[in-house]
């Protein structure tokens, strides 16, 4: 029983850029790199899928065929050197082909150079803030923002509040504790680089269709890329526990065209001339500060 | 003439004190404080359930209708802590008491003072622990795991470090005791080699406890000194680290998760060959097996850790190593279900808990494998896939073994047979409910939903409800099992026979039913066919 949901799990995946109900397996991703994880997901469950069936087969033989009910006489043999080195050898071949496998994706996700983009992620408790750093080889100035939960999902979200979270909508789609005020806004066929921090605790900036999770942690700056293929909004979220407003905080990457992202980035400098930023609400120094009271 | 002084001192010698408080606080007697160790260890194990009862009504339907999201974090954390230190450890603990020296026909264990205060410790650690959830700011709310800076957020930390310590210093003393015992009091002939697979497995783990519980003790009380006394090992403010923090648990924390596994093996290791009739498969491969997986759970650590941004080199040894380790845990699986082929199999309640461990645990080993994977770990880290597969493990390997066991041993220790049919009832619901429980959890995380959250979008609605359901009559089942134990231990009515089971093989049969208060006064004569495992050397 459970060996066919497995197998039926293995079916499951569509390309999805959210989570859709009785969804059973992970999405192959939307980013020239998101496959890799997806394809070992499916690989190595095919995997264990056969061998549970050949265990759990020889086990339920074993149970049907040995059974004193049916008048089985036990046997006195405890050893056999031979199928021991056979059952010891193949999953051994076995992981060295997956290790391959996930030895190239690996190598292929810790290279982050050549990007063409720079965003620097601050996880906060409990938003994000985003910074762009550069672009096409020039920096960026003062365009970072805070994004947080939305209002609608954080009205609903309120213990008590009687409120639906199925009436939490954008156009059709159900973006209940999916939602922020203000999305990271990225290009399609660029190979961002993301440096990650964290301000205050570890939080973990996870967007599932760009196929990896990266942690936002004090003091330590960790880089990751990703490559968008298609237009879309992709969302995620928090994925370290924070603290109480961890299920609260989530990502949405909303991924342009170049030309659409090229006008959105020169407004978004246009008005930065007018009013900065706010700064961010902590710097580590005060923070740490803080903690020793 | 010494023999005459020692005997007078123990008045007690051929039966337990009549005082309640002698018999059962001052006790120096491996029965009842194994007895101590379970019937503790199966209070707590109702506790963490009341908690984990309270999370899944929570995540029954989208939206907080139940508690505050802190309140929740408060629950996840004491679920674990409770689970982990106060169910799992304490009762292959107490297990390991009351079965280790009928096993090797040692009249106690060998350290009996010591063994009184191992268990005496626990009550005290918990109620500490537990106080925290009534005072004021609460109880940890960090996670078990105890991530720094969050947990330096929490105001009960110094309660929860204390009662740590405690845990911690309770769990080396017992791990020194089952050494000793091991190593010191078996009956002649009793070669380390002629060990029934459950005394190997605790041999092994007791060695683990020793390694890491003081890794554990060591990271926590850092923890205090950050918070309370200005040191900062994690605070990057002050040149720490947080990663430093992830790095000595982990070292703590894999080992764990084998301290929690391999006397599970070890019990199933004797309930397989029983009612199959049949000698134990590969008894040295089996041994040897234990011994592997011991070592690599020391070099495996960082695995936890893949997604905080190790350098590639680490993740792909930390990858390695991992995936290493399904080689002699396969060996294990093979060897049972060799056991089972060419026997002459019966399927009373310990059978069936040992089947249903074999297949489901090994189900929680698949997920493991694929876990070991790096870039599919980016995906899976910290969501419910993670929860899922731990689950399965803990649950329906550790918890399933546990079980197993207590059905298996609990004729010798009551003298009484417990009912068959409530025991069968108790096995099919738990096993059904336990699937509906967590095998949906595998699904939403592989759809994107993240551990450790108090609520969700709608798409993942329908399995949260599923496995609330699944939850909940776990749950329930688990009052059958404390029914069939208290209907065993005081109102059966069926004598349990010396050898409880047919093809039950070990020195522990060879005493009577239930377990005199002494036993092994006289060393026992060891015959091979007597062993579980046979004549090894054949």
């Amino acid at each position: 029983m459970a060996a066919a949901s497995l197998a039926l799990a293995s079916f499951g995946g569509v390309a999805l850029a959210e989570p859709s109900p009785w969804q059973l397996n992970m999405e192959p991703g939307a980013s020239t790199w998101s496959h890799v994880p997806y394809d070992l997901n499916n690989i190595s469950l095919a995997v264990c899928v056969v061998i549970g069936i050949l265990v759990f087969g020889a086990m339920f033989i074993a149970m049907f065929r040995f059974r004193k009910s049916r008048g089985a006489v036990p046997e006195k043999w405890a050893h056999n050197t031979t199928i021991e080195v056979v059952w010891t050898t193949i999953p051994v071949i076995i992981l060295v082909s997956l290790a391959y496998l996930a030895t190239g994706g690996l190598t292929s996700w810790a290279d982050t150079t050549g990007s063409q983009m720079t965003v620097k992620v601050t996880g906060y408790q409990w938003k994000w803030r985003y910074d762009y750093v550069s672009y096409m080889g020039k920096p960026i100035e003062k365009v970072g923002f805070m994004s947080r939960l939305d209002k609608q999902s954080d009205d609903t979200r309120q213990l008590d509040s009687g409120m639906d979270p199925y009436a939490v909508k954008v156009g059709d789609e159900h973006t209940y504790l999916l939602n922020v005020d203000k999305p990271l806004v990225v290009p399609i066929d660029t190979k961002i680089r993301f440096v990650i921090t964290g301000g205050d605790v570890i939080h973990s900036w996870w967007v599932p269709a760009l196929g990896w999770k990266l942690d936002a942690i004090p003091g330590i700056i960790n880089a990751a890329w990703t490559n968008i293929k298609t237009p879309g909004t992709y969302r995620g979220q928090c994925a370290e526990l924070c603290g109480q407003d961890h299920g609260f905080m989530p990502i949405v990457v909303v991924a342009k065209s170049k030309a659409d992202f090229a006008t959105w980035l020169s407004e978004q400098e246009a008005e930065s001339k007018k009013s900065p930023p706010p700064p961010a609400p902590f710097d580590e120094a005060s923070q740490a500060a803080a903690q020793r009271d | 003439m010494s023999y005459a002084a020692t005997h007078d001192q123990h008045d007690d010698h051929h039966g337990a004190p009549k005082s309640f408080f002698r018999r059962w606080c001052m006790s120096t007697n491996h029965k009842d404080i194994g007895t101590l160790y379970l019937i503790f260890a199966l209070t707590m194990f109702f506790i963490g359930g009341s908690f984990a009862m309270t999370i899944r009504a929570e995540l029954f339907k989208p939206g907080l209708q139940l508690v505050q999201p802190y309140f929740f974090n408060e629950l996840t954390t004491m679920h674990g802590l409770v689970m982990i230190f106060g169910v799992i450890m304490p009762a292959f603990v107490g297990l390991g008491n009351w079965m280790i020296p009928l096993m090797v026909g040692a009249p106690d264990m060998a350290l009996p003072r010591m063994n009184n205060l191992s268990f005496w410790i626990l009550p005290f650690a918990f109620v500490l622990l537990l106080s925290t959830l009534f005072l004021p700011g609460g109880g940890p709310a960090g996670g078990w795991t105890m991530y720094p800076p969050l947990s330096l957020q929490s105001n009960s930390l110094a309660y929860v470090v204390f009662a740590i310590h405690l845990m911690g210093i309770s769990s080396i003393m017992g791990a020194i005791n089952i050494i000793a015992t091991i190593l010191n009091l078996r009956a002649p002939g009793m070669d380390l080699l002629k060990m029934p697979v459950f005394v190997w497995s605790w041999l092994i783990t007791a060695f683990l406890l020793i390694a890491v519980m003081p890794v554990l003790a060591g990271a926590v009380t850092m923890l205090l000194t950050d918070k309370y006394f200005g040191t900062s090992f994690f605070n990057p403010g002050g040149g720490g680290d947080p990663v430093l923090y992830q790095h000595v648990f982990w070292f703590f924390g894999h080992p764990e998760v084998y301290i929690m596994i391999l006397p599970a093996f070890g019990i199933i290791s004797e309930i397989v060959p029983t009612f199959a009739r049949k000698p134990l498969f590969g008894y040295k491969a089996m041994v040897f097996a234990l011994a592997c997986i011991a070592f690599l759970s020391f070099i495996v650590w960082a695995h936890h850790m893949f997604a905080v941004g190790l350098p590639l080199g680490a993740d792909l040894f930390f990858m390695y190593a991992t995936m290493l380790i399904a080689v002699p845990t396969g060996v294990k699986v093979f060897n049972w279900v060799a056991t089972m082929w060419g026997g002459s199999m019966t399927f009373e309640t310990p059978m069936l808990f040992a089947i249903a461990f074999i297949i489901l645990f090994t189900i929680g080993g698949f997920s493991g494998l694929m876990l070991a994977l790096v870039p599919a770990d980016f995906q899976y880290q910290d969501t419910y896939f993670v929860v899922a597969h731990f689950h399965y493990v803990l649950v329906t390997g550790a918890l399933f073994g546990i079980m197993a066991g207590t059905y298996y041993w609990l004729p010798k220790w009551t003298g009484q047979m417990y009912s068959e049919f409530w025991g069968k009832v108790h096995f099919w619901n738990s096993v059904v409910w336990v699937n509906v429980l967590f095998f949906p959890q595998h699904f939403l995380g592989l759809a994107g939903m993240p551990r450790r959250i108090p609520d969700y979008n709608v798409a993942f609605a329908n399995f949260n409800m599923i496995s609330s359901i699944g939850g909940f009559l776990f749950g329930a089942s688990q009052l059958i099992f404390l029914g069939v134990v208290i209907h065993a231990a005081f109102f059966s009515r069926k004598k349990a026979a010396d050898r409880a089971w047919e093809g039950a093989r070990g020195l522990e049969w060879t005493v009577p039913s239930p377990a005199p208060h002494h036993t092994f006064d006289v060393p026992p004569v060891i015959h091979d066919e007597e062993l579980a495992h046979g004549n090894v050397h054949a």
